[in-house]
């Protein structure tokens, strides 16, 4: 099989995956989303003094990442699930499709929904910034960094949340990823903790810490918020991290998936 | 080798690789970020904005804020920076998010008030500090024990030391040492003696490790001023008698200062120098001391308690 195929083949799934979520009404988020930031951005300079910038930045930016999650992790959960409780599963496979295959296929959907769906936030939130602001400025193309890091931090709660999908029910995988969602927005001061930690707990801490993921320093909100520069060097290693992290998740659930009885 | 075998040794070889590839990269990003870990941690600095936004969980943000400010000390003291002024804001939010957080009072009072390096050279935000730890906590002898350690070590004022410890001393639950160290507060006497019994009070009345080892390496200095001290005093008594300074420590026993030759709580005879000093041998193997020290050796670094390294 060429490897064209594999391509078109992990387009197609991806692409499947993307419509379903469309035809699911998933971008429908946005409305509220612009509810939100219209409200906030027009209340905002009625009500205080000199924060209309930062409250914009601060609530749009939080509010992609949140929303994004939410979506990942819904839909994640019931990307493989799904597509056993409706057999559809079986047409995918009984096709020339191999499952690691639809595995990639699904994160790739599902992560490009969700940079669709970033895209149309982010033009709320610069449209929300001008409307208060009335110009842009230097400064605020660090927020386009806050959201490449958002769309980071996506990749790994997708690939989390497909591979939880791969073995267990939709609730406990809902459970699971919100759960190392919380923990790693905690990460820091969890490697913090193992550092003061001696012996073998100590030992057992910093393992811990350092396999769930990340999502401390993918959050740059608070800093681009007061216009402060991102460091080159920190875009760069969230790329990397995100990434690499993904692709240890997305291995984990191919792996799962192939041994994956489906009968 | 089949297609899902193949599969299966790819996928195994990105998990492996990937996984050491994203905790190598995650102690990339750490080593880079520790400083600004901080700052970011301060960008709300209101305890009671941060209160509400920790939807009544404040003992886990107060852990979590203890524990940046701790991280943050023992990074700062690392890199030998004087710089700590995020110090006193972490601890603030800490205290003020758990007023009951006991060791942030403790060991925050003992990171802000000694000089950098050993700590931020900052005693007055140690006092208010303190005071706001017994204002919360008046029952807690502990506190009036650091509060009076702090006026007698850092500011030297054994009025208000003396004050301290006797406060402590009339609570129901207290040491037996607290009564006494009042009294010596107040006559201002003993330096050595008081210092000892304020450092033995500790090492007896905890069970961290590290307090106890951190209290004895303080013990062992204390032991090496006092030697020093007193051999310096009988350098100047044979002078005194005989016009000239001791050629070694032998001229001293010969004539009848001391007995044998004296050395230092590690074992390592203490060394007479040409101009009457008296030395240690290893200036870095007791930490803390202050006499004994080569001209303008620094004093030895020691190590910050509980701070990570």
């Amino acid at each position: 099989m060429s490897s064209g195929g594999v391509n078109s083949r992990i387009g197609y799934i991806a692409f499947n995956t993307f419509r379903e979520a469309v035809r699911d009404r998933v971008l429908y988020n946005l409305i509220a989303f612009a509810l939100l930031l219209s409200g906030a951005a027009i209340l905002v300079g009625e009500i205080s003094i000199d924060i209309e910038r930062l409250v914009v930045v601060n609530l749009g930016l939080t509010a992609v990442s949140l929303f994004g999650v939410v979506i990942a992790i819904f839909i994640g959960i019931g990307l493989v699930s799904k597509e056993i409780d409706k057999r559809t599963l079986y047409t995918v496979l009984s096709r020339p499709v191999r499952r690691w295959e639809f595995v990639v296929g699904k994160f790739f959907g599902l992560t490009g929904t969700l940079v669709v769906n970033t895209l149309f936030m982010a033009i709320g939130v610069f449209l929300a910034l001008l409307y208060v602001a009335h110009k842009f400025e230097k400064m605020d193309a660090w927020v386009l960094v806050a959201l490449y890091f958002i769309v980071l931090q996506f990749l790994i709660v997708c690939a989390l949340a497909l591979f939880f999908s791969t073995f267990s029910t939709p609730l406990m995988s809902a459970v699971f990823t919100f759960a190392l969602f919380v923990i790693g927005s905690l990460a820091e001061d969890l490697r913090g903790f193992a550092r003061i930690t001696q012996g073998l707990g100590g030992w057992l801490a910093t393992v811990v810490a350092y396999l769930v993921p990340n999502f401390s320093a993918l959050n740059v909100i608070s800093l681009v918020a007061h216009g402060d520069p991102v460091p080159g060097r920190l875009i760069l290693y969230n790329s990397v991290y995100a990434l690499l992290y993904s692709a240890m998740a997305i291995s984990g659930a191919v792996l799962i998936f192939q041994r994956r009885n489906l009968k | 080798m089949t297609a899902t075998r193949r599969a299966n040794l790819v996928a195994s070889a990105v998990l492996l690789l990937s996984m050491a590839g994203a905790m190598a990269t995650l102690y990339a990003i750490d080593h880079m970020r520790r400083e600004s870990v901080a700052q970011e941690a301060l960008y709300v600095r209101s305890p009671k904005v941060l209160r509400r936004l920790s939807l009544g969980y404040t003992g886990l943000l107060a852990d979590i804020y203890w524990t940046r400010a701790v991280q943050y000390f023992g990074e700062q003291h690392h890199n030998h920076s004087h710089d700590f002024r995020l110090l006193a804001p972490l601890l603030e939010v800490t205290t003020e998010l758990d007023p009951r957080l006991l060791p942030a009072y403790q060991f925050g009072a003992n990171f802000l008030a000694p000089k950098p390096p050993r700590g931020a050279g900052m005693p007055g935000a140690a006092l208010e500090l303190m005071k706001y730890g017994i204002q919360h906590n008046p029952g807690q002898w502990r506190l009036y024990y650091n509060l009076g350690f702090l006026y007698y070590t850092e500011l030297k004022d054994y009025a208000k030391a003396a004050d301290a410890f006797t406060e402590g001393a009339k609570l129901p639950v207290t040491n037996a040492f607290m009564p006494i160290l009042a009294a010596r507060m107040a006559q201002h006497a003993g330096e050595f003696d008081t210092a000892r019994m304020l450092w033995f009070t500790t090492y007896q009345s905890t069970k961290d490790a590290q307090i106890r080892e951190n209290a004895v390496e303080h013990l062992l200095a204390l032991q090496v001023d006092e030697d020093v001290t007193r051999l310096e005093q009988v350098v100047e008594k044979y002078q005194q008698q005989t016009g000239r300074l001791p050629a070694s420590m032998g001229d001293l026993e010969r004539a009848g200062f001391i007995r044998g030759t004296p050395s230092d709580p590690k074992g390592r005879a203490y060394r007479l120098m040409p101009d009457g000093r008296i030395e240690v041998q290893d200036p870095q193997s007791i930490a803390f001391i202050t006499k004994g020290l080569p001209p303008g050796a620094e004093p030895p670094q020691p190590r910050p308690v509980n701070a990570g390294h």
